[in-house]
């Protein structure tokens, strides 16, 4: 049985190459052919040689390590600040009868157009692109730990009550490690937000700053049709390595908590 | 027994008690309904007192010019502004111009969800040929495609309509996926016992199984086209509710931007609330069903 599991494991892998081979071999018999706009849809080769010189480019790694600590920061501000609030509003019913309303509303405003009154406010630099991007964090991150600590039950407290525990002891022993699988599932949300905005923030502010999304509107603006493919697959690339280390150590805290447990 | 029913004098006295009864019954029923709706009534009262208070410390700030009013415009300023735009028809225009953006892309990428979805949910072979390179395409934050979006589609309806139409498309199709996936096989097979025709297996299990996925797929589609349609009208356009932002911004009329982003918060919650009916809609059809 484990050997005819394995085939067909086997056989589902090369039938999903199938698809993304036939298109590079299209686009690759298409433009040595010379049937499409080379200026346009380039050959893929050119592609290879624009990724290895860009690779090789001190500038490259440098926008990205801007970009990179720009989103792991706002992601930490953003994801404190919510964690905070989600645990406030879901531990206090006046405290959601007072700010939940506010927030509910104020969080159907689509996160880009707060992005002009911030640069209005804290200048083109990187402070109105932090802003932005710990608020865009702080959302998922916010109703996360609020439907964690919402979920905490009243028997749990019960014992918290016959133990005695301090409000300090409350929180950091009953409250946050039961809300932890979802305020977990807010900060990988919260994550993948905060890469969305990182890059919409250097795209709408190209002109201030450098990182990955500063490169690539660049080359938009030279026409320069191979950068742009290199940081569309350098932005995809960063994004997946950044949720593939949250999410390790999602699984390690986790992992953590229940042994613990 | 029945010579005490037809005694007048007992039929009043059980009258009167029935009466009463039903009386206290009422009133109790009064009771509760003015209760719940008092607290109703101080709930709403205590959310609306922080947009209260940060309405008056706006108004305050600005009346006293404690901000300069290129950074902070006055609450009475912004809603001038508003009544300006609208008397004039221009957020009609740029409302309508969005909405259109909006619909078109919807259309467009949840029809082309709905059948990547249901293809790959209901073919294994199709599954196997398109999922893992769909699954590496969905990891690309829309925004990345915007730029080669740009160079072959040029800054006009088309780059809008196509990248909002690939941010619907994500979601449509995984949750459609789930939603298949997730069909428990017992009813499947009792559709086969009961020789189904593949329409009505569709119909009548597939459908109304999915259906609930398939609401949560049309919900984060809805929530993420307007999210990339602010962003696309930010980038590059030049009508739209996102232009009137950037335009704002342009003319430094920090008016004009928080009027926009007023609109585009209205129409959040407005889309929200819809999108609320439409579920609790879909949810009373499901408990009618069953």
């Amino acid at each position: 049985m484990s050997t005819t599991s394995s085939t067909t494991t086997c056989r589902i892998d090369l039938r999903g190459w199938v698809l993304p081979l036939t298109l590079l071999a299209l686009w690759w018999a298409l433009t040595a052919a010379g049937w499409v706009n080379t200026k346009l849809i380039v050959p893929p080769g050119n592609v290879l040689h624009v990724a290895a010189t860009t690779l090789s480019d001190a500038a490259f790694w440098q926008g990205t390590l801007f970009s990179v600590t720009r989103d792991v920061s706002g992601f930490i501000v953003g994801a404190l600040g919510g964690v905070a609030l989600g645990s406030l509003l879901g531990a206090s019913r006046w405290a959601d009868r007072l700010i939940g309303p506010s927030f509910h509303t104020m969080r159907q405003i689509s996160l880009f157009a707060w992005l002009p009154l911030l640069s209005t406010w804290f200048g083109y630099g990187e402070l109105a692109k932090l802003v932005f991007i710990s608020l865009s964090t702080l959302y998922p991150v916010a109703l996360g730990a609020f439907e964690g600590v919402r979920g905490v039950t009243r028997a749990h407290l019960e014992v918290a009550k016959v133990y005695r525990f301090t409000r300090v002891q409350l929180l950091f022993r009953l409250i946050l490690p039961a809300a932890a699988p979802q305020i977990a599932t807010g900060l990988t949300l919260g994550l993948v937000c905060a890469w969305v905005a990182t890059i919409g923030a250097e795209f709408l502010l190209a002109n201030w700053g450098n990182g990955l999304g500063n490169i690539i509107i660049k080359g938009r603006s030279t026409f320069n049709v191979e950068l742009i493919i290199v940081g569309m697959l350098a932005i995809g690339l960063v994004g997946t390595v950044l949720n593939r280390i949250a999410a390790r150590l999602e699984a390690h805290a986790l992992r953590r908590q229940g042994r613990r447990a | 027994m029945s010579a005490s029913i037809d005694d007048p004098s007992v039929f009043a006295a059980r009258a009167a008690v029935h009466g009463k009864q039903q009386l206290a019954v009422l009133l109790n029923t009064a009771r509760v309904v003015l209760g719940a709706i008092a607290q109703r009534a101080v709930f709403v009262a205590a959310g609306l007192v922080l947009p209260a208070l940060i309405v008056l410390l706006w108004w305050t700030a600005a009346e006293h010019r404690w901000v300069p009013e290129q950074l902070l415009p006055a609450p009475t300023l912004v809603w001038q502004t508003l009544r300006e735009l609208w008397a004039s028809g221009d957020l009609h225009a740029h409302l309508w111009f969005s909405a259109s953006r909006v619909a078109w892309s919807l259309l467009i990428g949840g029809s082309v969800g709905l059948l990547l979805g249901f293809g790959m949910g209901l073919t294994h072979t199709l599954r196997a040929y398109l999922y893992p390179s769909f699954n590496v395409v969905a990891q690309f934050p829309v925004l990345g495609w915007v730029p080669l979006l740009i160079i072959f589609a040029g800054i006009d309806e088309a780059l809008k309509i196509s990248a909002i139409s690939i941010a619907v498309v994500v979601p449509v199709t995984i949750n459609t996926l789930k939603g298949i996936a997730n069909i428990p096989r017992p009813l499947l097979e009792v559709a086969r016992v009961y020789r189904f025709s593949l329409l009505q297996v569709l119909w009548r299990v597939v459908l109304p199984a999915a259906a609930p996925s398939l609401f949560t797929g049309l919900r984060q589609a809805v929530m993420q086209a307007w999210l990339s349609l602010v962003f696309v009208e930010l980038l590059a356009s030049s009508e739209g509710i996102g232009y009137l932002i950037v335009w704002g911004r342009q003319l430094s009329q920090p008016d004009l931007v928080v009027a926009g982003m007023v609109v585009v918060g209205a129409v959040g919650v407005l889309l929200d609330l819809a999108l609320r009916w439409l579920e609790s809609r879909l949810q009373g059809w499901r408990r009618g069903a069953f």
